[in-house]
């Protein structure tokens, strides 16, 4: 291909568009030795990298499976141990004195949920919406924000929960449902606030600048393009982050403990994981027994949320795959 | 690089030609690739025969139940370049992939069979690894390692294929280098990051890196897709000299590019179920762009479909 140039003198040239290397002598002479030498290199480490593909398999896989002991170890033990304990009753009773068989746990369930789901309305809109302010506002704020996210993941739960003490239980002088969802939404919010945030910067900047160029403005591009966008993420997130928060002791040890049914966010209140821990530490092999089904009941509460966050995760993101992007094949 | 080797290769198969076009003198004259024509080549010259490099029988990629193309039979001339052209959806880029079995890890699967010289591609005892040091490819956009220099791009494959000696190494780099006409520019910052050129460089910078490795067959999946018109009439330049060296199967929408830098051309049309890819027409290119055999050939090369 040729390109007609102007010098500086007026001519009209011919040029070549990229003009032709010449291979320098030394490179030219070599060419078939080295030609053969790279064909009969790769030839020869073939069955040596196929080996080291195979080994590398075997590593992979024995990692896998080691992986895998204790989890099934736990959800085996588990299941043997409490399985005995399920029945209809243990659902819708309360829990009875001690030495008096019978006996359920309808108060640390209701108080579960309670607890959780207050914490996670707390939790989760603040965190999707401060996700949001990290991902359109870089900037200083952003980075101190992003950063102190980060130490929250990091702080024990521990402190969690006599944070929550201070706050809430100290001034009211007792246990509450309310400071134990405190502590929880604490718990839950960096977990929030991460999942999102790389959710919704999964959503590429064309969509976000296609939205603009029809004239929306960026309120109306986070909610209609980037939040929409996100929803798989959004939801997977807030749902492991619940998951995460309905198994967590620490922060209700001293914010909510009691065995009480109640359905008031002011009173103390039950808890599965402070009913395990409860039982648990008992002598009686019938306090053990409902220790077992607990944790048997609290394995399978997270395992089900954990199956929900895929549904409804490959639910939404069957719809929103971005048309070019072949991403994960 | 020189111009005539082509007419020097050996012969080792036999002609496998379409019989589509009449030669009505008969006379094969070397005018069409030759360095002197005695007159300006016709139409109906065919081009001297040089062998299959590669051979594609009944070949046929399916995803799941979804079959992608079916049934495709051609071969690539050895040291010409073909272009696959339909299109989008019609299995162009899925058959080209097939070619250096690059379906194996994504879930495709290939029926028929495929022959790179006396290497069956789809053999049992065949290592994909095998059948991709002699097939290079070049993708859609331009895709040099990020993390490495301009030097260590073109001789990763080189590397990854178990080459140590840094004499070969380094020789084989310059070599490639100059092949893709990218010397001259790059030869004081080898060891800058590969993300210093601009994007018709960076394509030309792959194509060295696939060059390095020796390949005999050399795959490109719309190579000048992302490039500006600049840089892709410098690819196409390229493409048409390295004929000298590889065959080229090339894989564009762009019809004038078809025509521009291919010898031979596959067209590719969707059947009449509407999701199988198939070959309708394989010839030598002027003759599939000016005497089309197949009527949809004709609407899709003269822009009245497609």
């Amino acid at each position: 291909m040729t390109t007609l140039r102007t010098t500086d003198t007026g001519d009209v040239v011919v040029e070549e568009l990229l003009p032709a290397e010449v291979l320098p002598e030394h490179l030219a002479s070599g060419a078939a030795a080295r030609r053969a030498a790279i064909r009969q290199a790769a030839g020869r480490t073939l069955g040596r990298r196929r080996t080291a593909t195979r080994a590398s398999h075997v590593l992979c896989a024995l990692s896998v499976g080691i992986c895998l002991v204790p989890l099934v170890a736990l959800l085996a033990y588990t299941t043997a141990r409490g399985i005995h304990a399920i029945n209809l009753g243990f659902f819708v009773h309360d829990p009875t004195p001690p030495g008096i068989p019978g006996g359920g746990i309808r108060n640390a369930i209701a108080g579960s949920v309670l607890i959780v789901g207050l914490g996670a309305l707390m939790a989760i809109p603040i965190g999707i919406v401060a996700a949001l302010f990290l991902l359109e506002r870089r900037g200083r704020v952003a980075t101190i924000v992003r950063f102190g996210a980060d130490v929250l993941t990091g702080v024990p739960s521990i402190a969690m929960g006599i944070f929550a003490y201070a706050l809430l239980v100290e001034p009211l002088g007792h246990f509450s449902a309310l400071a134990g969802c405190f502590a929880l939404a604490v718990l839950m919010l960096p977990i929030v606030i991460r999942a999102s945030e790389s959710a919704m910067a999964s959503v590429p900047v064309d969509l976000r600048e296609a939205a603009l160029a029809l004239g929306a403005r960026r309120s109306r591009v986070a909610r209609s393009v980037v939040l929409r966008g996100a929803m798989a993420g959004l939801v997977t997130g807030s749902l492991l982050a619940i998951a995460r928060a309905v198994g967590e002791t620490a922060p209700l040890l001293f914010t909510t403990s009691s065995d009480l049914f109640n359905l008031s966010p002011l009173q103390p209140t039950g808890s599965l994981p402070l009913t395990i821990y409860a039982n648990g530490t008992q002598a009686f092999p019938e306090a053990q027994q409902i220790a077992w089904g607990t944790a048997f009941t609290l394995l399978v509460l997270v395992l089900l949320l954990s199956i929900a966050a895929r549904i409804v995760a490959g639910r939404l993101a069957r719809g929103s795959r971005w048309a070019n992007s072949r991403s994960k094949r | 690089m020189t111009q005539d080797t082509v007419t020097s290769e050996t012969q080792t198969e036999q002609p496998d030609m379409p019989t589509a076009v009449p030669t009505p003198d008969g006379a094969a004259l070397d005018g069409a690739t030759g360095s002197s024509p005695a007159r300006p080549p016709r139409l109906s010259d065919p081009l001297p025969d040089t062998g299959n490099a590669v051979t594609l029988q009944g070949v046929g990629v399916s995803f799941g139940d979804h079959q992608v193309v079916r049934d495709v039979s051609f071969n690539l001339a050895r040291n010409r370049v073909t272009a696959l052209v339909g299109p989008s959806g019609c299995g162009k880029t899925t058959l080209l992939r097939a070619i250096n079995r690059l379906h194996d890890d994504a879930g495709g699967t290939v029926s028929g069979s495929i022959r790179i010289g006396d290497l069956d591609v789809y053999a049992k005892d065949t290592q994909p690894e095998l059948v991709r040091s002699r097939v290079g490819m070049v993708f859609q956009r331009p895709n040099p390692f990020p993390n490495m220099s301009i030097f260590e791009n073109v001789v990763s494959g080189l590397r990854f294929n178990g080459v140590r000696s840094k004499t070969i190494l380094r020789e084989a780099a310059e070599s490639a280098l100059h092949h893709a006409a990218l010397w001259e520019l790059v030869k004081d910052r080898l060891h800058s990051p590969a993300g210093v050129l601009s994007g018709g460089q960076q394509q030309r910078l792959c194509i060295a890196r696939a060059l390095a490795v020796e390949p005999e067959v050399l795959l490109m999946d719309e190579p000048c897709s992302a490039l500006d018109p600049i840089a892709t009439a410098k690819i196409e330049e390229l493409i048409a000299r390295l004929a000298a060296d590889v065959t080229v199967c090339l894989v564009t929408h762009n019809m004038f590019q078809a025509r521009r830098v291919s010898h031979y051309t596959a067209v590719f049309l969707l059947g009449d179920d509407r999701r199988t890819g198939q070959l309708i027409e394989y010839g030598q290119t002027d003759h599939v762009f000016e005497v089309p055999m197949d009527l949809r050939t004709k609407a899709y090369v003269t822009g009245q479909m497609g």
